[in-house]
């Protein structure tokens, strides 16, 4: 059995590696390699040449430097020094094609879209999945912090959360599916990322001390405001609506816009209005290409709607479920309840209102550590 | 695992007596051959020698045998030396669409720099014509480069037919022989050739090293400026050690010249006929009657090359889709489109290269191992499964 590590050149990926190498060394003399590493060419970071440079003025360092040429040089060290078979695979076609513009266009739609869960359900778990088999691979692994686990009873695969609660990456993993699933695993989700941290230091694996990357991947400079402006110039594109008004939630105009895609819910700052009260984005509307604004109580909201679900535990239509609901990737997750409705959307309705429901993010349903599914929050009624 | 090493074209392994040959000079024969001692006067010795030796490979005069740091540097001094040399206010220079990078990319550069340049194309054989090149000639064309051996297919350009019209039009020649060198007769005479690029890793030489013929005569302004080494052709401190690994290499090709050729060729052939034997779908790139002995490039259907090169690797065997240098590039080789293969028949062709050291093994194992590979490949295409069932209807309906 072959297995492919996906290795992006950080520290987490690095260590699942380095288990999955530990764990195959009793394999006999002469078989096939049983770990092989890969790393995911998916963007080349010198394509907006504007935005070179960019990272350090803003002082964020470039940390989301994913696909710079020092992450291929460390996954491959650190391949070298697991002394695994190591290739670079290049998805930059698939990746533009499958994350980048649709990243692109959703923020043009008014939408605050969340790319790294697209990224896993079309490039990780699918792209990666093909390339890894035709390769020789049957198993795919990542460094996510996750669990699978069998339900021997109904036979199907459940998404849980890895034990480390501050490293949830399972809520970006909502959209695979049962066959993405059987073929995947996580060597990470048993551990804590301090427990993973202090592995790869006993090991001298040489990216130990390697920072964390948060940003998205394929922005370096950290804004993706700058981001869009850059691609929409290389395709040479002006967002189609432009500038636009800054109204209240009682229609009153405000101030002028420059475009949808510089504002997300919860926003305060760069609304170009001065009055007494605090005022956030509420809105994005498309349709009028508005920006509606107003006092923090306005961003608390009941209720949503999601589209293009994934059901990891299946929910028939017209049933519903109580679960933990989360909106982003950074919100603790509320009490809901979830209906499920023709056309793989949902209906999610919160005990309690939360603060800046924002469409284009994924809505993520859970019990306790199991995820049951999620989708993307279509509109906030 | 037994490793098989079917990657010559890219790089090949030294010859033993070519790292025997290099050894005291990256040990006790020490010295800078520019030095008046000792030391230095046998670095020098060592370069004469050597020079002689690639001389005696190329038919030439040992000061016409300039030593580069390999291909890409000989090509380079080559091409700027003499465009930026000559006469003229408007400069052309004519070359094809299939040459290396190392052509292609300067040709380009110097469109940067004012000069015009036409890439002649090549027909399905890969093999150009000389007519379409005597066509692309005007007054003021200054130079001809026009590659020996085509590094991703093999094909041989017809260079004596091209001497023969630069010579007459009073036009400099320049070939790229860096795949051919070594492998078969580079003679500088029959080809009436100004220039030739050579590289001493592809003829089981040390990487690092490689030489320029230049014709006596020929005026070349220099890449770069620093000393009076190599006939004031290209300065810096010699790279002993590399040189007499080069002049080696050349000697040892020379010695190998009237029976390895054909040895190679008959492996090459059983390679190629096995896989077209075991394997559906597959046809040969370029023109089988011109080209290397040492290569075959083969289209599969349906196959993703780069997913096939890694398995084949995790098997042993390294084999590649086409030139080293543009590994992990998603655009299809720029050789395989002009001589017209769509991008997907480009991204599924595959380039065996054989060398001086493979044995009938070496087949015997890739033959074993490939049609598997590609079958897992292919059956993993969506375009191949809904192919494959196409063709059973078609031949149910036929019978």
């Amino acid at each position: 059995m072959t297995i492919a590590i996906a290795m992006s050149g950080g520290v987490d990926s690095s260590m699942a590696a380095a288990l999955l190498a530990e764990n195959n060394t009793l394999r006999p003399a002469g078989a096939s390699p049983a770990v092989v590493g890969l790393t995911m060419q998916l963007w080349n970071q010198r394509r907006l040449p504007q935005l070179l440079g960019l990272g350090a003025h803003e002082g964020s360092h470039a940390s989301g430097r994913c696909c710079s040429l020092d992450d291929v040089y460390d996954a491959r060290a650190v391949a070298s020094f697991l002394g695994i078979p190591y290739y670079v695979i290049n998805l930059e076609k698939q990746f533009e094609a499958t994350v980048v513009r649709p990243f692109v266009e959703r923020y043009l739609a008014g939408e605050t879209p969340i790319p790294c869960s697209l990224c896993n359900s079309e490039i990780k778990f699918a792209q990666f999945i093909t390339m890894a088999r035709q390769i020789g691979a049957e198993r795919i692994a990542t460094g996510h912090y996750a669990r699978i686990r069998r339900d021997e009873r109904t036979g199907r695969y459940q998404l849980r959360r890895g034990v480390d609660r501050s490293k949830d990456q399972a809520y970006f993993l909502f959209g695979l599916t049962q066959e993405q699933l059987a073929q995947a695993e996580f060597p990470l989700g048993e551990m804590t990322k301090q427990q993973v941290r202090a592995m790869a230091r006993a090991r001298g694996l040489p990216v130990a001390e390697k920072a964390e990357s948060q940003e998205i991947c394929f922005v370096p400079t950290g804004s993706y405001r700058q981001f869009i402006r850059a691609y929409l110039a290389e395709q040479q594109r002006q967002p189609e609506a432009g500038a636009g008004e800054v109204v209240s939630t009682n229609g009153r105009v405000l101030a002028e816009h420059q475009g949808l895609h510089d504002f997300t819910v919860g926003q305060r700052k760069g609304l170009g209005v001065a009055v007494g009260e605090p005022l956030y984005v509420i809105a994005l509307d498309p349709a009028k290409n508005r920006v509606v604004v107003g006092p923090d109580r306005d961003l608390f909201r009941s209720r949503c709607r999601v589209r293009d679900l994934n059901w990891i535990r299946p929910l028939a239509t017209g049933d519903a479920v109580e679960a933990d609901v989360k909106i982003r990737h950074n919100h603790p997750g509320a009490m809901a309840r979830v209906e499920a409705h023709a056309g793989s959307e949902a209906f999610v309705e919160f005990l309690e209102p939360q603060r800046a429901i924002t469409p284009g993010q994924a809505a993520v349903f859970y019990d306790g550590d199991e995820v049951l599914g999620g989708g993307w929050i279509a509109s906030v009624p | 695992m037994k490793r098989v090493y079917l990657d010559n074209n890219a790089t090949t392994p030294l010859a033993p007596e070519v790292f025997e040959a290099m050894r005291p000079y990256l040990l006790e024969n020490y010295g800078n051959a520019s030095s008046i001692h000792w030391f230095g006067q046998r670095a020098k010795a060592a370069i004469e020698k050597a020079r002689e030796q690639v001389a005696r490979l190329l038919n030439a005069r040992t000061s016409e045998i300039v030593f580069t740091s390999g291909g890409t540097e000989s090509d380079n001094a080559a091409i700027f030396g003499i465009v930026e040399a000559a006469r003229g206010e408007r400069k052309h220079v004519v070359t094809t669409a299939i040459e290396h990078h190392a052509v292609l990319l300067t040709a380009q550069a110097l469109e940067k720099r004012g000069v015009s340049v036409t890439f002649v194309p090549v027909g399905a054989s890969g093999v150009m014509d000389p007519q379409a090149l005597a066509n692309a000639l005007r007054p003021e064309t200054v130079l001809i480069s026009v590659m020996h051996a085509n590094n991703e297919l093999g094909t041989i350009q017809p260079l004596e037919e091209i001497g023969h019209l630069a010579r007459e039009r009073d036009i400099y020649f320049h070939t790229d022989a860096v795949q051919s060198a070594g492998k078969i007769p580079v003679d500088v005479q029959k080809l009436d050739v100004d220039l030739v690029a050579l590289s001493a890793h592809k003829l089981h030489g040390p990487q690092g090293v490689g030489a320029l013929y230049v014709r006596r005569s020929t005026i070349l302004r220099p890449l770069m400026y620093g000393g009076h080494h190599e006939r004031d052709r290209r300065p810096g401190t010699e790279n002993v050690a590399g040189i007499v690994g080069l002049g080696a290499a050349a000697e040892l090709a020379r010695a190998h010249q009237a029976e390895e050729p054909g040895r190679v060729a008959a492996l090459r052939d059983r390679l190629e006929a096995g896989i077209l034997e075991r394997v559906p779908g597959v046809v040969v790139n370029g023109d089988p009657t011109r080209r290397l002995p040492t290569t075959t490039n083969l289209a599969f259907d349906f196959l993703e090359g780069e997913g096939f090169v890694i398995a084949m690797d995790l098997r042993g065997i390294a084999c590649s889709t086409g030139a080293a240098c543009s590994s992990g590039s998603l655009e299809p080789s720029h050789v395989l489109s002009a001589i017209g293969l769509k991008p997907e028949q480009a991204r599924a062709s595959i380039r065996f290269s054989l060398g001086r050291f493979t044995t009938p093994e070496d087949i015997d194992t890739t033959l074993a191992i490939l049609p598997a590979v590609v079958e897992q490949l292919r059956s993993l295409s969506p375009h191949y499964r809904k192919a494959a069932v196409s063709t059973q209807h078609s031949a149910v309906s036929q019978s």
